[in-house]
Parts: C-alpha cells; structure tokens; sequence
C-alpha cells in the first residue's frame, strides 16, 4: 500500500512503440459489465432523461431552452445561487487557509506524537458527517442549550431564531462543513507535507529560511496540487448542497426558507410542483457545474492518469 | 519579541480549533445522561446520571412502536447490500481497467474519474426522475441499485492493481495455459485484501450517512434508514417543533441519543481507520 501514500506523482514513462496485442482477450469487457450496467443505469441513463426533460414539456413536446428561461425567471433561482456563492466564499477561505496552515505547523513545529494527537482530535467529526453534524449544529446554535450560549449571547443572539435570520446561514453551513469535513484535509494535507523530500528542507534550511519562509516558498508551493485538489472537490460539492439547509428548515419552524440552495428549488419543483421538467432544468445547471469541476481536475491538474503505460 | 509572540498565537489557533472540533462532540456524548430541563440549567459538559440515559432510550425505543430499530436495519439492508453489490461490479472491473486491454478501456476509465469526482448529489434527482419514469420508487431496489454503482471504488481498485501487480506474471500464467479467470480468481483476488478493505469503508460510510435519495425516494416510515428517521425525530422534537411534538416524550436528550446511535458504526470504523483515510484520498488522485 506504500504507492497510495506517496502523492507525488513520477513522470509518465515513456510511450512503448509498439502496441501490445490485446491482453485478456474477451475477460476485460465481461470484467466490466456489471460495472458499465450499473453506470449506465444511474450515470448515463440519468444524466441523459435530465437531458431530455429539461428540452421538452409535461406532455413530452420539444420546448427548446423554454424550460431554462422559466427557471431562470424564478424569483427564487438567482438568490439560492447568490446564497450558495457567498457559503462557498467562507467555506473555501475556511477550509484552504486553516487545513493548509494547520497541516504546515502540525508537520513542521511540534513533537510527532502531540502532532498525531492533535490530527485525531481533528478527524474524529468526520464521523458525524451528513444528518449527525446538522443536529449537533442545531444544539450549539440554540442559546437555551448551547454549551457556548455566554458566547452566542455575547454576539447579540439571544433566540434561535436570531442565530438563523437569512444573512447568517451561509456562514452556519460553512461552520458545519468544516467542522466535519477539515479534519480529514488536514490529515491528507499532512500525508502531501511528508512526502516532500527532505534533502529540499534541509537545503532551504541551509540556505536560512525560517519556518514562515520555509512554509511559503517551499511546503505550500510544493503541495499546491492537493490544495487545488481539495478546493476543487469542496467547491463542487458546495454547490449540491441539500441536507444542511433542508434540516434546517424542518428545525426553524419553516423560518428558513424551504428554496434556500439550488438543490432544494429543484426538489420543491419536483415534489410541491410535480413540475419535473423544471426540476430537471435545474438540476443540469448543478450537474454542468459539476461536470466542469471534475473535468477540469481529470484533464488539467496532472493529479490523475488514465494511461499507464 | 517576534520570537514569543509568533508560538503562542499559533498555540492559541490551534486549542480554539481543538475546542471547536471536540466540544460539540464532547457535548452530544453527555447529552443523553441529562434531562431536557437539566440540559439547559446545568454546566454544559457535566455528566447527569446513567439513570437518565436509561430513561431517555425507554422513550426513544417507544417512538412509533420501536420504528428505530426498523430503521437500523434498513440503514443495515441498504448499507450492506449496496456494499457487497459494489464490491461484486467493482473489483473485476478495476482489475481489468488495470490489467487487460480492450477497446474503449481509456474511455471508460475516463468517464470513471469524472463520475467519481462529481459530487454524487448532482445525480441524485435525475435518479429519482429515472426511478419515477421506471416505477422503482418505494423498493428496496431503488436505493441499493443506485448506492451500488461507486466509481471511485472503481478507481481505487485499479489503481492499486495497476500498482502493485506486475502484467509480466499474468502473461507468465497465460503461458501456463491459465484461463483468465483461473487468474482472476487464483492471482489477483487473493492479492486483493488490503483494497477490498479500502473500497468497504469508504463505501459503507458513504452509504450509511446517506440522506438526499432514501428521503426523496421512499415514501413511508417504516422504509427510512435512520438518516431519514433522524430528521423525522427532529421535526417531533418540541424544542424544534413545538406544535407537533407536543405530547410526545422525543425531546433533546432522546435526539443526542438517537444521533449516538446512529453515528456509532462508522464512528467505530472511523476510530480504527485514518490511515485508510488518507491512503484512500491520496490515491483517489496518484498513480505511479
């Protein structure tokens, strides 16, 4: 298992010239069907019927980018992109400052057994990821239980409901996201840090850099790959957000509005409006974002290979 | 001066950030030992009585008849079924990625990767709509089917075939006259354990915490996994929902239980795994 830790990747061998013949003969497709049935029937097949009832009406006609155009007229389509955009913002700045930084003074300022203590500590919330980490959010936000109520109160927050008015829940979401999700990063962060070699520490280190040079222009530049990486999954994933803001809603007495994220105007088009060509429209505009994010990374980054030879 | 000053404000980050990670954790395992009325006036981080512990699970195992059993055994049905279905597509398919060659092989694996960093969220209302069209929803099928297709178990499996077993001894093998799934099952599965492991957690974990396509997928209680039944617990809850959780004994401390359980198996593979965490990550992007 040594490869899957090191993530420097080695420049790619060079191209034999000669192409082998077919190895495995038949086995390789018959290896992969039950694989590429699953993936037709819940990757392609899926992504395809979006496909086709965003084009079209209820009764199956073709319409054009009609569909698009009315959702985009929807008083509520623009602001839930506008709220996920600003979650976005504080949620990125969050997690590529803090798990980068953290990760840097973990792997360079401290005993190793302190430093695998604090990576722990810091990991285990990922456990509580999804519906676990909303409800225990749900309990810190409320001043009546909040172990930190003298702090909430200390804001101005006296009321739950005053800890949710609208302008706070990007930043409730981004708090969520990464209590749950930073522990993780900071741990593969540092896995990224290790595997700088430590001839080039030594030699910067030869050269005077102090540990804030030496962060700087050495150990971040040199894991900048993972820090795109990382940015690139958090931002993706940031934008299907559902569970968060729809628990909140069924918490807040309906306070929260039920359209707040993208994902959810679909799910209200789909389930409140039986409009599922609407919801079909939107649900592309999230899948191309989607999209777009991953193919970048697979084709631009340099992380992944898909010929070995 | 610069010397002191630049050590303590990174100390001071990093405790903040301890408080911020482990406090809410710490807070949600005492919870349960308090009444409702105990959690509110009490110093957050005491520990009430295990008596209480015992009366909040009395309340909790009679919402609706004990439906929280029902619903961990859904969450165990639908976890474990999808589990064994993707290790069943996923291995083979990995390891001819890895080791065979057939048209259409680099495209395949192409779409994979793209797949597998899409978050899994952009598909799941296109899966419903799929579902709907197919007269699928409700069933068992609807969300093992779907949770089953993990293309990064997929590429997990590839890459560590890719890596760690040499196409010089498969030819060898051919050679001796072995059919390909003489090799399959003789040479490479064997060698498979450790990525077996790998694709179960991360698996298993994604499936158990899983909200977006049982709540939109299945239509009565007794179906829910207990993601889904937390969020009904929720909105019975009096504190969060005072009109209809009236009359009911579901209140704060029961809801920091029913979490506690529903956390506690991948909280016990979480405890046991960050070393496969970090492989897993770190191969979710290297090949060499």
């Amino acid at each position: 298992m040594t490869a899957l830790d090191t993530p420097i990747v080695a420049a790619p061998a060079r191209r034999t010239a000669v192409r082998r013949a077919r190895e495995g003969g038949v086995s390789g497709p018959l290896f992969v069907s039950g694989y590429v049935i699953l993936l037709l029937a819940f990757g392609v097949l899926p992504t395809l019927y979006a496909v086709f009832l965003a084009f079209t009406n209820a009764r199956g006609q073709f319409t054009g980018l009609n569909q698009f155009l009315r959702v985009f007229q929807d008083f509520r389509f623009w602001p839930s992109f506008g709220d996920i955009l600003v979650y976005l913002v504080f949620w990125l700045l969050l997690i590529v400052i803090l798990t980068v930084g953290v990760a840097v003074v973990l792997r360079s300022r401290m005993p190793a057994p302190l430093s695998a203590a604090i990576r722990f500590l810091y990991y285990i919330p990922g456990a509580l990821a999804g519906v676990a980490s909303v409800l225990v959010w749900l309990f810190m936000l409320d001043p009546s239980v909040s172990p930190v109520n003298w702090l909430l109160k200390g804001l101005g927050f006296d009321t739950f409901a005053q800890v949710l008015a609208p302008g706070h829940l990007s930043l409730v979401f981004a708090l969520i996201a990464f209590w749950t999700g930073a522990g993780g990063w900071i741990v593969v962060m540092y896995g990224a840090l290790n595997n700088i070699p430590q001839e080039v520490l030594e030699a910067a280190r030869m050269d005077g850099a102090g540990p804030w040079r030496m962060a700087l222009h050495i150990q971040i530049p040199m894991i900048r790959k993972w820090i795109v990486y990382m940015a690139i999954l958090a931002f993706a994933a940031g934008t299907q957000l559902f569970v968060e803001p729809q628990l909140l809603q069924t918490a807040s007495l309906g306070r929260v509005s039920p359209t707040w994220s993208p994902n959810q105007l679909a799910y209200v088009y789909a389930f409140q409006h039986g409009d599922f060509n609407g919801a079909a429209a939107i649900s592309l505009v999230l899948l191309v974002i989607g999209l777009l994010g991953a193919g970048l990374l697979v084709t631009r980054s340099g992380l992944f290979k898909v010929d070995e030879q | 001066m610069k010397r002191i000053i630049g050590p303590a404000a990174i100390a001071v980050v990093l405790i903040a950030l301890l408080a911020f990670f482990v406090l809410p954790a710490l807070w949600l395992l005492l919870a349960p030992t308090k009444t409702a009325a105990e959690l509110t006036s009490d110093s957050p981080l005491s520990f009430g009585s295990f008596a209480n512990i015992g009366l909040a699970w009395q309340h909790l195992t009679s919402f609706e008849d004990g439906v929280l059993f029902t619903w961990l055994r859904n969450s165990a049905v639908y976890s474990i079924g999808a589990l064994i279905v993707t290790l069943i597509t996923s291995i083979p398919a990995g390891y001819a990625l890895a080791l065979t060659k057939f048209r259409g092989r680099k495209l395949l694996l192409t779409v994979t990767l793209i797949v597998m960093i899409m978050p899994s969220a952009a598909l799941v209302l296109p899966v419903f709509l799929e579902l709907n069209v197919a007269h699928l929803i409700g069933t068992a099928w609807s969300i093992i089917l779907p949770f089953s297709f993990y293309p990064f178990g997929v590429y997990l499996v590839y890459i560590y075939f890719a890596t760690s077993l040499p196409r010089e001894l498969l030819s060898a093998a051919r050679l001796d006259g072995a059919s390909e799934w003489q090799i399959f099952t003789r040479i490479a599965l064997p060698l498979a354990t450790p990525v077996v492991g790998l694709v179960a957690f991360f698996s298993f974990v994604g499936n158990w915490n899983n909200f977006f396509l049982p709540y939109l997928v299945l239509p009565g209680s007794d179906q829910f996994p207990i993601q889904v039944g937390l969020n009904q617990l929720l909105s019975s809850t009096p504190s969060f929902n005072p009109v209809a959780g009236a009359g009911l004994n579901i209140t704060s401390p029961e809801l920091a239980l029913a979490i506690i359980i529903a956390i506690l198996p991948v909280l016990v593979l979480f405890l046991f795994s960050q070393r496969t965490l970090v492989s897993g990550m770190l191969a979710g992007a290297t090949k060499e």
